[in-house]
């Protein structure tokens, strides 16, 4: 098959990206990201209405920057993928919306990407990347799942969160230590500073024989050793506030790891990619590298940029769909559309 | 001088449309009820121009309904505007939708009234003469009993803002002589205001292409919950 030139739109939450993919020699040709964080950082989280207002100022100005630092004419471009779900509604609208005009004026098709399929592939990014079949763990804001990955649009869910998403828990505890949105990251970087063991923290389902997770039980633990500790009028020090970070931390890649780690040799695999916010930690990175060595299994993660949402991923998925041919569903004539802002993975047709 | 070809989108309420407008004749193509826009606009689009024997590179202007209207439908136009638009460097002409509903109306002094849901109305005022529109003020959101008063009489009032609420028409009763509630947006007006601005090299840029909203106050930060009592 010719190489082909795939443009990649992303706006599924909070993250306007686009990116141009030519596969054939399997190159990410340019991409370009504008992050609405700053934005909704005075809210205290996403609100969808400016995500929505903010992604259609975005796409016209990051599609010219990747045609610009590609060297590539629109008119090369052979389809146009983009974020068909899960997200927000009107956030999904705008990308699928411009996308469709795009291709439908070009004369070319498009291809609608799940974007959780997005995240699971984006290790293929890499330039040493995974072959399949593998497992994959997609722990993110809104997802924490196992699955076992044979190929392009073949997954098959091995186990999920109950309740919390892992980025979620991060970021529901960080609030608690006062740490602002999203605290994710600012959590795990006072964790590096806290003692171990400094607090006990239970381990959810750490034993319950499935690959399920649930994660809303441990920030409640953590909500009442917060209560218990500034129970009369005293508020955390910055000691233990770090100690608790620790806690947290250490109680959730445990889990984590022990989980994902026994969906590969359940298996019979020996590669696990790690894909989505949280795959940035570096705790996280940390233990699942030495305990995964010791049972000669290979972990493979996204381009530290490539971890949250971006367009790259999504042309990328665009791409080995289209590669794929009659084995992946197919690229469907540009016009109408529709977003799923609800869309389990476990729906995708290969 | 080659043929002028402007295809203009209006998605602002349910009773979408799309129009094209060759030298003066327009074609006017209803969205089918019922179906969201996005399942109907670009196929319509595409099946009008074929009947039509144009392409999209064909196109010498694109405009589009940019507000206000239903949040939704206004990205929609927009970004649907954006990428036929971007796509061979089509000029793009966003228009505003009270201003073409009161081109439609007719001529004079024509009020606007469009029901922006949750209890209140879009205006706009327009000073209404052949193929141009006067705005004689700033399009505002407003409770239908608080609209602002026009200072004088001999107005034509139009828009479903007048159907949905008797209080408004109460209200605007002593200025207005002619009503017209079951007038809505349509892609015909958006073409015929945005023709005349096309043949005078007007166009604006599609990174620069967006919804008016009016409606600006979406969400409290969390400094304005706190200072409310709120929680953060
Ligand atoms: N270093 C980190 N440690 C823990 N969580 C992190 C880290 N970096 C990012 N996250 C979390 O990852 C999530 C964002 O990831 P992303 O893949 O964009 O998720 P989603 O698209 O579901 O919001 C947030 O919950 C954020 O707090």
């Amino acid at each position: 098959m010719p190489a082909m030139l795939v443009l990649g739109i992303e706006s599924s939450c909070d993250e306007t990206g686009v990116a141009l993919y030519a596969s054939g020699d399997g190159q990410l040709l340019a991409h370009a990201l504008h992050s609405q964080v700053a934005m909704h950082q005075a809210y205290g989280g996403v609100v969808p209405e400016l995500a929505s207002r903010d992604h259609i100022r975005r796409a016209v100005p990051l599609l010219r920057q990747v045609l610009a630092e590609s060297g590539r004419a629109l008119a090369d471009v052979d389809a146009v993928a983009y974020t068909q779900g899960p997200g927000l509604a009107g956030a999904l609208l705008v990308g699928a919306a411009f996308a469709e005009a795009l291709a439908t004026s070009l004369g070319v098709p498009t291809l609608p990407v799940h974007h959780l399929e997005g995240h699971l592939l984006s290790p293929l990014l890499s330039k040493t990347p995974p072959r399949f079949p593998f497992v994959a763990l997609l722990v993110s804001g809104g997802h924490t799942q196992l699955m076992r990955v044979t190929g392009v649009g073949h997954y098959e869910l091995l186990g999920e969160t109950l309740d919390d998403a892992a980025g979620e828990a991060f970021d529901k505890t960080a609030k608690l230590l006062g740490l602002g949105y999203p605290g994710g990251p600012a959590l795990a970087q006072l964790a590096e500073q806290g003692r171990p063991d400094a607090f006990k923290l239970p381990r959810p389902m750490l034993n319950s024989g499935d690959l399920d997770f649930s994660f809303s039980g441990l920030k409640t633990a953590v909500l009442v050793q917060v209560r218990a500790l500034t129970q009369d009028g005293a508020t955390l020090d910055d000691r233990q506030r770090a100690d608790i970070a620790r806690a947290f931390q250490d109680a959730i890649v445990e889990v984590l790891v022990k989980k994902a780690l026994r969906a590969v040799k359940e298996s019979r695999l020996q590669q696990l990619v790690v894909a989505g916010g949280v795959g940035a930690n570096r705790e996280l990175r940390r233990q699942l590298d030495m305990r995964a060595a010791r049972q000669k299994i290979s972990v493979f993660y996204p381009e530290l940029e490539f971890c949250t949402d971006n367009g790259a991923m999504i042309a990328l998925a665009g791409a080995l769909r289209l590669q794929a041919g009659a084995s992946a569903s197919p690229a469907k004539a540009a016009g109408a559309f529709a977003v799923r802002p609800r869309w389990p993975l476990a729906d995708l047709t290969p | 001088m080659p043929a002028i070809n402007l295809l203009a989108i209006e998605t602002s309420t349910d009773a979408g449309s799309i129009a094209l407008w060759r030298d003066g004749e327009v074609l006017l193509r209803d969205c089918p009820r019922g179906v969201s826009h996005s399942e109907t606009l670009l196929p319509l689009i595409r099946s009008t121009l074929a009947e039509a024997g144009l392409g999209f590179a064909d196109l010498s202007g694109i405009a589009f309904g940019a507000g206000p209207g239903s949040f939704t439908g206004l990205r929609v136009a927009c970004g649907v505007a954006q990428g036929l638009a971007f796509a061979h460097d089509t000029p793009l002409l966003p228009v505003g939708t009270l201003e073409a509903m009161a081109l439609a109306a007719g001529g004079g002094r024509v009020l606007v009234a469009l029901d922006a849901r949750m209890g209140e109305v879009y205006l706009g005022s327009f000073e209404v003469s052949s193929d141009a529109v006067v705005a004689l003020g700033p399009v505002g959101v407003h409770p239908p009993g608080a609209v602002p008063l026009p200072a004088s009489g001999g107005w034509l009032a139009c828009g479903n803002g007048l159907a949905a609420y008797p209080a408004l028409r109460e209200r605007l009763a002593p200025a207005v002589d002619a009503w017209l509630p079951e007038l809505m947006p349509t892609a015909d007006a958006a073409a015929r205001l945005a023709a005349p601005r096309l043949a005078r090299g007007e166009r604006v840029d599609p990174a620069d292409a967006v919804p008016v909203y009016v409606r600006d106050k979406v969400a409290q930060t969390v400094a304005e919950r706190l200072a409310q009592g709120g929680k953060a």
